[in-house]
């Protein structure tokens, strides 16, 4: 099953996802991302960090943005490029993971500057789940 | 992905058409695009004009939802979208028709140096500037600010540059809002977005970002060219940036914030990206209070870009900036929300105006206006692609139908996981070289990714707004040394 596919948008970077389980979708959803900011089959896991979101999501598709939202502004502050993805707990109100990886100077491809809530979507499919993710770069 | 929408398109004249209030049930009013059929052919293949019918849904919009000619599909707003709301009938402010890079916006710089004295030296003043420049992803600069410096900066704008000798009183003179907007409050900042802002003033960014070094290479209103101090022949310099990580933050907040408003205040659009509140709600106060503190984080930005940029030239000439004449022409903002004072139904009123990819553009005699520009208009900067040209337009009486908004750039056609297939950096590179452009970037991708074939011919979009009045022609630019992120 592939994890994820990168669609055509004029201006921004299409992503469609798919997983099996919703954490499995967060995951390859994060690891897309990455794919999209940097070349990211070089880059270690050296460097951790521990994402703990509390917020209140209203459904699946805005946790799925938070959860990005939240490894974009730890990547923005701190240049890390995670590659490695631990979920422990995934609801609505609690997410908390565990993400790795290193700075990746000379591999940065794209500056993405927001998830957009722009045809965000996460829904079941026959194999699991798909999500659609636009963002803004 | 051709749209529907288009199907519905009534043409008004050659270079506008109509999208009727009644093609989308939950328009308020119609959507009116500013293209000719040659560009219609590109603007059709994605969801723009579907885009601009979304808008008209916004609770108080006024006249109509505009598209610039140089329109492509956004998130929420098209790229080349304007809407005014009014305040007083419902109107609402949505953080999707300023965009994440708030106040990314344009500023051209003039100067009295000839092509034909300088043409050997472009090679290394695009070095030099590559330089003296930080570009690229993240990219951090040597002008490091504290967070109380920070603070200052949202009140201030370009003038806390300029108190730090980073430029002169008369660089504001020469700005939108004087480089900085009124009503903007460090509080409604989060600390997220002053972290995300504080390694980054006097940075460039990456994607379409850049500085770029120009020729004037065609005149077409002498008169109003001469007032500006340009002829033909003469360099210029363009740059293009926004308010990097720190709006990118500010306008997420707020979209979260503004989503919560829909159901709270009753208001039904088509697209969560469009989330908005009535313009007197709390919330759209604080919203309004933080997109000015990201706006005038943005004008300081360029006025660092550009006090980097006269420092390049002075190493490159060995002469001051002052002797060769580097003075600011404008700057405008080309993604922003502001409260402007407009004409409806022969009554003025104060409108919430939007302008997503769409560049301000006052008439001569506009109050707004400083002195230097009250008889020509306002200075509309217009960039092109890195291949073709740049222009300079100026404001005019009939573009009160489109709130004194015009087009914003050249505007993309081809997305770019299609324009990196399609291009292949190293001969883009050496192509441009060879018709005398010389053009680095912190990252090969990019490069592919701006190739001139991924945009419309910015002579097209500017041709459709000459013609439909909404903005005239000065002159015209073609590049010679880029600098991208």
């Amino acid at each position: 099953m592939k994890k994820y596919e990168f669609f055509e948008h004029t201006a921004d970077i299409g992503l469609k996802i798919y997983g099996k389980t919703l954490t499995e979708l967060f995951i390859n959803a994060a690891e897309g991302m990455f794919e999209a900011i940097a070349d990211t089959g070089t880059v270690a896991a050296q460097h951790t960090i521990e994402i703990s979101i509390s917020e209140q999501a209203e459904n699946d598709a805005e946790l799925l943005r938070l959860w990005l939202q939240e490894l974009l502004y730890y990547y923005s502050t701190t240049e890390i490029v995670f590659v490695e993805f631990l979920i422990h707990t995934l609801t609505l109100n609690n997410l908390k993971a565990t993400v790795k990886g290193d700075k990746a100077f000379g591999k940065i491809k794209t500056e993405i500057k927001a998830v957009t809530y722009h045809q965000l979507e996460v829904k079941r499919s026959k194999d699991g789940y798909e999500a659609t993710v636009i963002f803004d770069v | 992905m051709a749209s529907e929408i288009f199907e519905h398109l009534k043409k008004i004249d050659e270079n506008r058409w109509r999208i009727p209030k009644d093609t989308k049930p939950g328009m308020q009013v119609d959507g009116v695009v500013y293209a000719d059929e040659k560009l219609l052919k590109d603007i059709r293949q994605d969801k723009a004009l579907e885009q601009v019918a979304n808008v008209a849904f916004l609770p108080g919009i006024v006249n109509a939802s505009f598209a610039m000619p140089d329109i492509h599909w956004g998130y929420g707003f098209p790229i080349g979208g304007v809407a005014a709301t009014d305040p007083e009938n419902g109107g609402v402010v949505s953080p999707g028709g300023v965009g994440f890079d708030i106040n990314c916006g344009v500023r051209l710089v003039k100067t009295n140096l000839e092509y034909e004295e300088i043409k050997d030296k472009i090679r290394e003043l695009t070095l030099n500037l590559f330089h003296a420049v930080p570009s690229g992803v993240g990219s951090k600069g040597e002008i490091k600010v504290s967070v109380k410096e920070e603070r200052e900066i949202m009140v201030k704008g370009s003038r806390w540059a300029v108190s730090e000798g980073y430029g002169v009183a008369e660089d504001l003179e020469a700005t939108e809002e004087r480089g900085a907007i009124s009503g903007a409050d460090p509080d409604a900042v989060s600390e997220r977005a002053y972290e995300r802002g504080k390694a980054q003033s006097g940075t460039l960014g990456s994607g379409n970002h850049f500085i770029e070094v120009q020729v004037i290479d065609k005149i077409y209103d002498g008169e109003v060219a001469d007032a500006f101090g340009l002829s033909e022949g003469l360099i210029a310099v363009m740059i293009h940036s926004g308010s990097r990580g720190f709006g990118y933050q500010v306008c997420d907040d707020y979209l979260k914030t503004m989503g919560r408003c829909l159901l709270k205040y009753g208001i039904n659009v088509p697209d969560r990206q469009l989330a908005a509140a009535p313009v007197n709600s709390p919330e759209a106060q604080a919203y309004l209070a933080a997109m000015r503190a990201a706006a005038n984080y943005a004008w300081n930005n360029r006025q660092c870009l550009m006090h980097l940029t006269r420092k390049a030239f002075e190493r490159t000439f060995k002469k001051s900036w002052q002797t060769m004449g580097m003075d600011l022409l404008y700057d405008v903002a080309h993604n922003i929300a502001k409260l402007e004072k407009h004409k409806v139904n022969g009554k003025e009123k104060t409108l919430c105006v939007h302008r997503k990819g769409a560049t301000r553009a006052f008439p001569p005699g506009h109050p707004e206006l400083p002195v230097q520009y009250q008889k020509t208009g306002q200075p509309v900067i217009i960039p092109g692609d890195m291949g073709r040209n740049s222009y300079l337009l100026v404001g005019t009486e009939k573009a009160a139908e489109t709130f004194y908004s015009t087009c914003h750039g050249a505007g993309r056609v081809k997305s770019r996981t299609a324009a990196t297939k399609a291009f292949d950096s190293n001969k883009l590179v050496n192509d441009l070289e060879a018709q005398g452009i010389y053009v680095m970037a912190s990252s090969r991708a990019t490069i592919a990714e701006e190739a001139p074939l991924a945009y419309k011919d910015v002579n097209d979009v500017v041709r459709v707004v000459h013609e439909a009045g909404i903005s005239r022609r000065v002159c015209r630019m073609r590049p010679l040394g880029v600098i991208k992120g």
